[in-house]
């Protein structure tokens, strides 16, 4: 089936630009009168997917693509990779630095948001070499 | 004014630089033969293209002065920021009494209002289940941009009117229990901004509710000096405390909901950037955001005379003057009905590509496309504030590709 392709690189150095990549797609989904409930959903499991990007990996990808009736996410990066998904998956449960933490982020929350939001969510990872999550989000 | 434009072009002093297309946050002006063209469907009437023209080309649109004696009993509106207009003021009471003097029988303070408004508020928030955070829609121009762009925050937006209506309202309902006929009443907002005259003609004026037209604050201003300053003793007429004063600035409405999470923020790019951190969710422990679109608040608008921040400094010190408890509801006989909105406003569609959405697919991804072949620097030469706004209005207008950048590498 045909879909709209967008890729976005995520700057691991800077927290600022996260959020850059969930902005973009926001806009592409709003132009194509996607609801608001969708575009939220989106938006949130795309941002918590930035971040985790930022806090852990040193930056990655974002591939996403958008069908009529669903939107696929690719996070990919090549960071440390998660030893323990389940454990990863618990909701407060977090590897962030107190650094991290004292700026607001870390609170264990990125993983279970991004499965909160989403209509599937799938984790490749090998440690020492990088992470994929995947999602969809089906829209109304 | 008989079509709803509140900025209009002058043509003659519009020399086509890119200035305005630039600083418009909602991507609404394009250059076509070397003149500035608003598309009015998506301009959210916050008054950037004023603040930023240099040649003075873009014009807000209000009503003439004039109107006002066309009405046997004329009521003032004056809203809090134009209390920051003046050097050395040091009692509202001579603003009071030089609106008076210029010919109005009555004055009402939209800050007593907007004290009104934050007692309803309160309750509101109290009471209510709301999404939080709570967005004030007390800035037009903020509430356009959310129905505009944001539609997935529609449902955080705070369901009352603002106090310049909430000010007309109570006004009018006091003129006619003092047994004035309904014909005879000409209620008159004094804005600072076009986004407020937009707003309140398109709800009140064309609707003949209860405001009858919206002046310019600028344009009141300079006849009001003038009478001011025959003014030796004022009366003690006015009633806003500090607590409605402070609306005028940002900070102020947020302020007196004594509440201990909030977020203000002015000015059109933060404003924007708040409002994605809010749909990323980032917001969602926070009780109360308020956002004005122009900087510093309503003392920033472009029909102001005073610099926004010296007007801040003013207002300030005029409030710590006026330590006086906020109105409340009780005290007026009012309940949060008076208050809440009759209807939600619809949110705005034309930031679609096409309302089907496998069209509107098809439209992406033709914009993709060209995206793919323009240089993405932005630069404006076509007429359009982005490469992406260009080939969306190429896509949409059925077009070509209009780049000089792609020239060059020919």
């Amino acid at each position: 089936m045909q879909c709209i392709r967008l890729e976005y690189e995520v700057d691991g150095e800077n927290f600022a630009s996260a959020g850059n990549a969930s902005e973009s797609v926001k806009r592409t989904l709003k132009q194509l009168g996607v609801s608001p409930a969708s575009v939220r959903r989106v938006a949130i499991a795309m941002y918590e997917g930035e971040i985790n990007m930022v806090i852990h990996a040193h930056g990655g990808k974002a591939e996403v693509e958008i069908y009529p009736d669903k939107v696929e996410i690719y996070l990919k990066d090549s960071g440390p990779g998660i030893a323990d998904v389940d454990l990863a998956m618990k909701a407060g449960y977090s590897t962030a630095t107190e650094s991290i933490r004292s700026l607001g982020f870390g609170a264990g929350m990125g993983l279970p948001n991004m499965k909160k939001y989403s209509d599937e969510m799938r984790i490749e990872t090998a440690v020492g070499v990088g992470t994929t999550v995947f999602l969809r989000i089906n829209l109304e | 004014m008989a079509t709803l434009k509140t900025v209009v072009l002058d043509s003659d002093k519009c020399i086509g630089c890119i200035t305005c297309m630039r600083r418009c946050p909602t991507e609404a002006i394009r250059i076509e033969n070397g003149k500035a063209r608003i598309l009015y469907d998506k301009c959210i009437n916050c008054g950037e293209c004023v603040r930023s023209c240099k040649g003075g080309a873009k014009r807000p649109v209000y009503d003439s002065f004039e109107l006002v004696s066309s009405y046997r009993y004329k009521i003032a509106l004056p809203s809090p920021s134009l209390f920051g207009q003046f050097n050395n003021l040091d009692d509202p009471n001579y603003v009071i009494e030089g609106l008076l003097a210029l010919g109005f029988d009555e004055v009402f303070e939209v800050g007593l209002a907007a004290e009104l408004v934050t007692d309803c508020t309160k309750k509101l928030m109290q009471t209510e289940d709301l999404p939080r955070p709570v967005i004030s829609t007390a800035c037009p121009a903020v509430a356009e941009l959310i129905l505009l762009r944001f539609h997935e925050l529609a449902d955080h937006m705070l369901n009352v009117y603002a106090p310049a209506k909430i000010a007309a309202k109570l006004a009018k309902k006091q003129a006619l229990q003092r047994g004035i006929p309904a014909d005879d009443i000409g209620i008159f907002f004094i804005s600072p901004c076009p986004a407020k005259v937009y707003s309140l003609h398109k709800e009140e004026v064309s609707n003949e509710k209860y405001i009858s037209g919206v002046l310019s604050q600028s344009d009141v201003y300079f006849r009001l000096v003038e009478k001011m300053n025959k003014i030796k003793n004022p009366r003690k007429l006015g009633k806003c405390g500090y607590s409605g004063l402070g609306w005028g600035s940002s900070g102020g409405e947020s302020n007196s909901l004594g509440l201990g999470n909030y977020i203000h923020c002015s000015g059109s790019r933060n404003v924007l950037g708040l409002l994605h951190e809010m749909s990323d969710g980032k917001l969602d422990g926070t009780d109360f955001v308020e956002l004005n679109m122009c900087p510093g608040g309503c003392v920033g608008g472009v029909l102001n005379v005073e610099n926004p921040f010296i007007a801040r400094n003013h207002m300030r010190q005029l409030a710590e003057k006026l330590k006086i408890p906020p109105a409340t509801m009780e005290e007026y006989g009012l309940d949060e009905t008076f208050f809440i909105w009759d209807k939600a406003p619809e949110p705005s569609t034309s930031f679609q590509l096409d309302s089907d959405r496998f069209t509107a697919m098809q439209k992406m991804m033709q914009v993709e496309e060209y995206l793919k072949k323009l240089p993405g620097i932005d630069c404006g030469a076509c007429g359009a504030p982005t490469c992406r706004c260009h080939a969306e209005d190429v896509v949409l207008s059925g077009g070509v590709l209009d780049c000089v950048k792609l020239e060059e590498r020919k």
